[in-house]
């Protein structure tokens, strides 16, 4: 239906272009040089007269339509139903919407609710058609405004151009809208979780078991929240994996860029970068079917407890994906401490590994903390590693080999499968991404200061 | 008159003939110094290095053509030229910090003493403790004045003790003519110095792992008129000590500081000898050209 | 200026000569050292990418074949029509398993009990009736004629195959028992088990049973979801660069701007997701599982990238070419339009395709939306539900079957090779429109 809308629009609009167009040689009598404008532009004038109000009148019809039809079919429902507490009528009107949209219904229908699902029927079937009325009818009028007001002496160039800026900036405050919808989803359903669990027993609770507030009687009065434990399994993983991926990451950077020939650089590097372009979902399948397994052999062998879903395996994979992370980042950082220092030591008989100890790696530690921080941040967040190959078992440990469990896994876990969605369940996963993403958003604005003021050092 | 057609109105080999030149120079002719059109003399009594026949190319291109020529133990020797005539490339020769490009190559013979440079029994490391060099654009570490002096020594285990330590950077801060001034910011980073403390913290660092020879690329060329001086006034109290070869554009600084000079002219070494006849007679008509400011 | 004091140069009396010779040897041994440590590095990456990509495809490329069993099918016009009127609708409901099960009796006709009879029974999939019906439907002139038709064997029985199962091993301990063991044996002796190039995997969704899985749902998904992806990412992208490079002031509100691009380029992936289920289904009440939502998501996150690659690329476009259009009296929107956009647009179509590739093999945010649910169909808009691939290979990898480990593998091949491909597209454009000025 909407397809057919948006055709029809576009149609129009197209047509209204070389109606426009044409209109502008006529108004000319047949001599461009007359019009302020070219007549290209007095078609775009049009085609924009046309399409662009009824676009916008569309988009907040769609947007507002679904929830006024609801509203006005629960306002009509028999007052039995209508006076229910608000989350058993919200699985009525799931019923209905069901049973409008012909699916399966979880209870055998009532006849007030296949009444209701009539009723809706109807009301969007009316909705609908006035959609197409009012669309149409909007770009006609729109077009026939437009060619009317068409002249020579129209700035119709300034009018579009003024059109295509417009658009330019509202596209770059998407970012921003980006942050602002991020910070305020996450912190609405935190602030909502928080008055069922209070802050600090969130932050600073050592049990964390969510399963056992599930009854809805039992609503935060003894559901365990403490995120403790999910900190420090983040922190377990992340740690291991930076001890992977630090070293190897650097010293590769070092070879490739003081070392390698150009040859070598030129196989190596990209090699080495094909570590960055695997999906995640791949490293998470590698290191839960082949790395956790084999660590686990391996401990055996050697008397070593190690759990199946240990720490270890997701962490050494974790480290190698952020591999090529580092050593790129790096790379930029070795690249950017002027020649001049490598000179005033090689002249002064130091070897290459002393220049790079003694002279390289101190002057380019701050972007390399930089960097560091940026790995950091991104092995907080990783998810699909950690969810396949870590545990769901939060343990407060320290011990590598034994199963832990992140913030990430958690609220994959707790947002995947069917529950209600107000429940502190799923508003705990919100926290946990309100922590997520103030952690990783502090780690990133420093890495960032830190590598912006490095580079202006040297330049 | 463009420098190739001078060049060739005086017998000197065009650019463009280079590589086919170079073949045969390169085998040969370490002997072959006598017949080349150098003027001067270049041979010197007390020679602390000799250069004889030395190419260098970079990739096809040839930046050196066969230049030969002493450098005497404990005198100040300057190489003056126009822009792109190899000074700078014929210098980092002699402490072989050509060999950090890839596609440099260079052919001939140069001694320090007894030993051939570039022979392979001579390890780098220890050819750049012995020749230091001084750049351009001062290049202190970022370090602490202390670390910076104390870099050299340390890495090459001149010292045992952290008092014989600080007595090294001492004697070399003061050796530079610094020590007055940073005597009680020792710690404080060397990048915070002005332009000429920090060339004259450089030419600390390279003392202090007491070379035989230092090498200076136009040090002064990045300082004001006084840090000038003051460096100048520094490089004639180091020649007590060491040898010094100094590369300048400012043909008053060559003859303020050294007591042989040597004209580079697009690769060739045209003329060498005593600085006070090069600037007041000079034997070659390039040579002239140029100390005259017909260009450069 | 006071004379340097002899004392305090108690290296002086030796010669820089010796002393550093007496050093070189640990210095060079330490030089060597090191410069091992870099290559072992760089190996170790690399051995790492090699070890992958071996054990993936080691394990996924025996899911490119499939063990198949021809039975003698009687279409036994009693069963599939017995009223001898070829009513469709009485031949689709008829009995196909009744003529699978007849054909494996015929096959081996000395089987006798229950239990031994199940057992024979598994050997043909679930599949094997519903693609007979298929071929009824299709020619309806079949029945009542007899047929060696290739019928799909079950998963267990490719497992075993393949090698998979351990014939060694004690009867309980394994899937597969000694008396179907002895029937294999016989089919493939006389020819009628064959391992036949695995089309399922591309033509069907999701199913529970390994041998009628297949990844045309997720394939189908990924299409609409890096569809919807690209065509808002790539125009409101490209628009910001235009805007921040060309247009904009610099000021406060710019700064902020930038600072928010560069942020949300590190921000996790999963907090996207999150941003996903709290406003495009929550709020505007856009439906779970769509292609759509999971679009506007991913076009999130991929515009960063877009943007960063875009002001990348009109940097590169010298000023030069600006100062002449704007010389010609074109307004500056005719200048980017004309001239600036037409030069940067291979760099900024080489930067989209990267970051659909990364787009594409994103999985994370998509969980938090619903794209994770079991769906056989394969969606055929927008709003279907579905899932995509890399989803597909999170979903497949937790379940135990050894055939699914398989078909995962094959998967990630899939996942990968379309990724190569991505990669390789903008490899070659990059190449192809590399321009130096």
């Amino acid at each position: 239906m909407l397809s057919y809308l948006l055709l029809t629009l576009a149609l129009l609009s197209s047509a209204a272009y070389y109606l426009g167009r044409n209109r502008a040689f006529a108004v000319a009598n047949g001599h461009i040089r007359n019009l302020h404008s070219l007549p290209g532009f007095y078609g775009s004038y049009t085609a924009l007269w046309c399409g662009l109000p009824a676009l916008l009148v569309l988009a907040l019809w769609v947007a507002l339509q679904p929830s006024l039809i609801t509203d006005l079919v629960v306002a009509g429902l028999p007052p039995e139903l209508h006076d229910l507490p608000a989350d058993r009528l919200n699985l009525v009107v799931n019923d209905i919407k069901n049973l409008v949209n012909g699916n399966i219904v979880s209870s055998a229908p009532n006849p007030a609710i296949l009444e209701a699902a009539n009723h809706y029927r109807n009301l969007r079937v009316i909705g609908n058609s006035a959609l197409w009325v009012v669309i149409v009818s909007l770009a006609l009028a729109g077009l026939a405004y437009s060619w009317n007001a068409i002249a020579p002496t129209l700035r119709a160039r300034n009018r579009v151009e003024q059109i295509v800026t417009l658009f330019l900036i509202l596209s770059s405050t998407l970012a921003i809208f980006t942050t602002v919808g991020i910070v305020l989803s996450v912190l609405f359903e935190s602030i909502l979780f928080f008055q069922h669990v209070p802050i600090t027993e969130f932050l600073f609770g050592l049990q964390w078991s969510p399963q056992t507030a599930l009854r809805a009687d039992q609503v935060g009065s003894s559901g365990a929240f403490g995120a403790i434990p999910l900190f420090s399994g983040t922190l377990l993983i992340s740690g291991i994996a930076m001890l992977v991926a630090v070293p190897i990451g650097l010293m590769s950077a070092l070879y490739l860029s003081e070392y390698a020939t150009p040859r070598f650089r030129a196989i190596a590097k990209p090699a080495l970068e094909i570590l960055a372009g695997i999906p995640t979902v791949v490293y998470g399948f590698f290191a839960a079917l082949t790395v956790a397994p084999l660590i686990r052999q391996i401990g055996t062998a050697m008397g070593l407890q190690v759990a199946s879903e240990s720490a270890l395996a997701a962490g050494l994979v974790m480290g190698v994906m952020i591999i090529p992370f580092v050593s790129s980042l790096s790379d930029d950082v070795i690249n950017a401490v002027p020649q001049s220092m490598r000179d005033g030591s090689y002249a002064l008989g130091a070897t290459k590994s002393e220049t790079i100890k003694r002279v390289l790696l101190p002057a380019a530690l701050p972007g390399i903390v930089g960097s560091i921080l940026l790995a950091v941040s991104r092995a907080i967040g990783e998810t699909m590693i950690v969810v396949m190959a870590a545990g769901l078992s939060a343990n407060l440990t320290g011990n590598p080999l034994a199963a832990v469990t992140t913030v990430t896994v958690q609220i994959v876990t707790l947002l995947t499968g069917d529950q209600e969605f107000d429940s502190p369940k799923t508003l705990a996963a919100f926290a946990l991404g309100l922590v997520l993403f103030t952690i990783t958003l502090i780690l990133n604005i420093i890495a960032l200061r830190v590598v912006r003021k490095y580079r202006e050092q040297y330049e | 008159m463009s420098t190739t057609a001078i060049a060739t109105d005086l017998g000197l080999k065009p650019a463009a003939t280079a590589a086919t030149a170079s073949r045969s120079v390169s085998s040969v002719e370490v002997t072959d110094y006598d017949n080349r059109q150098t003027v001067g003399k270049i041979v010197v009594d007390n020679a602390k290095m000799i250069c004889r026949g030395v190419n260098v190319y970079y990739g096809e291109k040839q930046a050196i053509k066969n230049v030969s020529l002493d450098i005497g133990a404990n005198e100040v020797i300057a190489f003056i030229g126009p822009s792109g005539c190899g000074k700078s490339t014929f210098l980092r020769c002699l402490n072989r910090m050509n060999d950090t490009i890839t596609t440099c190559r260079v052919t001939g013979q140069i001694k320090l003493d007894d030993d051939d440079v570039y022979d392979k029994s001579i390890d780098v490391v220890q050819l750049r403790a012995r020749v230091g060099m001084v750049f351009q654009k001062p290049n202190p570490f970022p370090k602490s004045i202390y670390e910076n002096v104390a870099y050299g020594p340390r890495i090459h285990g001149m010292v045992n003790t952290k008092a014989e330590l600080d007595d090294l950077v001492r004697d070399s801060l003061e050796r530079a003519g610094l020590i007055k001034e940073v005597e009680k910011r020792l710690n404080e980073p060397g990048t915070s110095l002005s332009g000429g403390q920090q060339q004259r913290l450089c030419i600390a660092r390279a003392i202090a792992v007491h070379p035989e020879v230092i090498l200076m690329d136009e040090p002064c060329s990045a300082l004001d008129p006084i840090a000038t001086a003051k460096i100048e006034e520094l490089i004639d109290e180091l020649r007590e000590n060491y040898t010094i070869v100094i590369v300048t554009h400012s043909m008053q600084q060559a003859a303020r500081v050294s007591q042989r000079t040597a004209y580079f002219h697009l690769g060739d070494l045209i003329e060498i000898g005593e600085t006070d006849q090069i600037f007041t007679n000079p034997k070659h008509k390039l040579t002239e050209d140029y100390i005259t400011g017909r260009f450069g | 200026m006071s004379k340097p004091n002899a004392t305090a140069v108690p290296t002086a009396s030796r010669d820089i000569k010796t002393i550093v010779n007496a050093t070189l040897k640990r210095r060079h041994a330490a030089e060597r050292r090191f410069r091992w440590y870099g290559l072992l590095a760089i190996s170790l990456g690399l051995i790492f990418v090699l070890l992958m990509f071996g054990n993936i495809i080691g394990k996924g490329y025996p899911a490119f074949w499939q063990s198949y069993i021809q039975l003698p099918i009687k279409f036994d016009a009693a069963i599939l029509d017995p009223e001898g009127n070829r009513d469709p609708h009485a031949i689709e409901n008829a009995d196909y398993a009744a003529l699978v099960r007849t054909g494996l009796r015929a096959l081996f006709p000395n089987v006798e009990g229950r239990v031994e009879l199940r057992a024979l029974y598994a050997l043909s999939s679930s599949d094997a009736p519903l693609e007979l019906r298929q071929q009824v439907m299709a020619h309806p002139t079949l029945i009542g004629t007899e047929q060696e038709i290739w019928l799909l064997a079950s998963a267990t029985v490719d497992t075993f195959v393949k090698g998979n199962i351990d014939r060694q091993a004690e009867e309980d301990h394994r899937p597969i028992k000694d008396n179907q063991i002895g029937w294999i044996d016989q089919l493939q002796a006389t020819g009628k088990l064959k391992q036949r190039f695995n089309t399922i995997l591309f033509t069907s969704g999701d199913s529970r049973e390994p041998e009628q899985a297949g990844i045309r749902g997720a394939l189908m998904g990924s299409f609409y979801t890096l569809l919807v992806t690209f065509l808002l990412s790539f125009p409101v992208g490209v628009a910001t660069a235009v805007y921040l490079e060309e247009f904009a002031p610099k000021n406060r509100w710019t700064d902020l701007i930038e600072v928010n691009i560069n942020n949300l380029a590190a921000v996790p992936s999963i907090v996207f997701g999150l941003l996903g289920l709290a406003v495009f289904i929550n709020f505007f009440g856009l439906p779970r599982s769509a292609p759509l939502v999971g679009g506007l998501v991913l076009s999130l996150m991929t515009l960063p990238v877009i943007i960063i690659a875009g002001r990348a690329a009109l940097t590169s476009v010298p000023p030069s070419i600006r100062e002449a259009a704007l010389g010609m009296g074109a307004s500056k929107l005719q200048m980017v339009g004309h001239h600036v956009l037409p030069l940067a647009m291979p760099g900024m179509l080489t930067g989209s395709i990267i970051g659909m590739a990364r787009a594409l093999g994103e999985s994370a945010p998509l969980l938090m939306i619903g794209m994770v649910a079991f769906i056989v169909d394969v969606p055929k808009s927008f709003l279907d539900p579905s899932t995509v691939l890399p989803v597909q290979i999170y979903l497949w990898s937790d379940l135990p079957e050894r055939a699914f480990v398989e078909r995962t593998s094959a998967a990630i091949m899939v996942l990968l090779a379309f990724m190569i491909l991505m990669n390789g597209l903008a490899i070659i454009l990059r190449k192809r429109f590399e321009r130096r000025w």
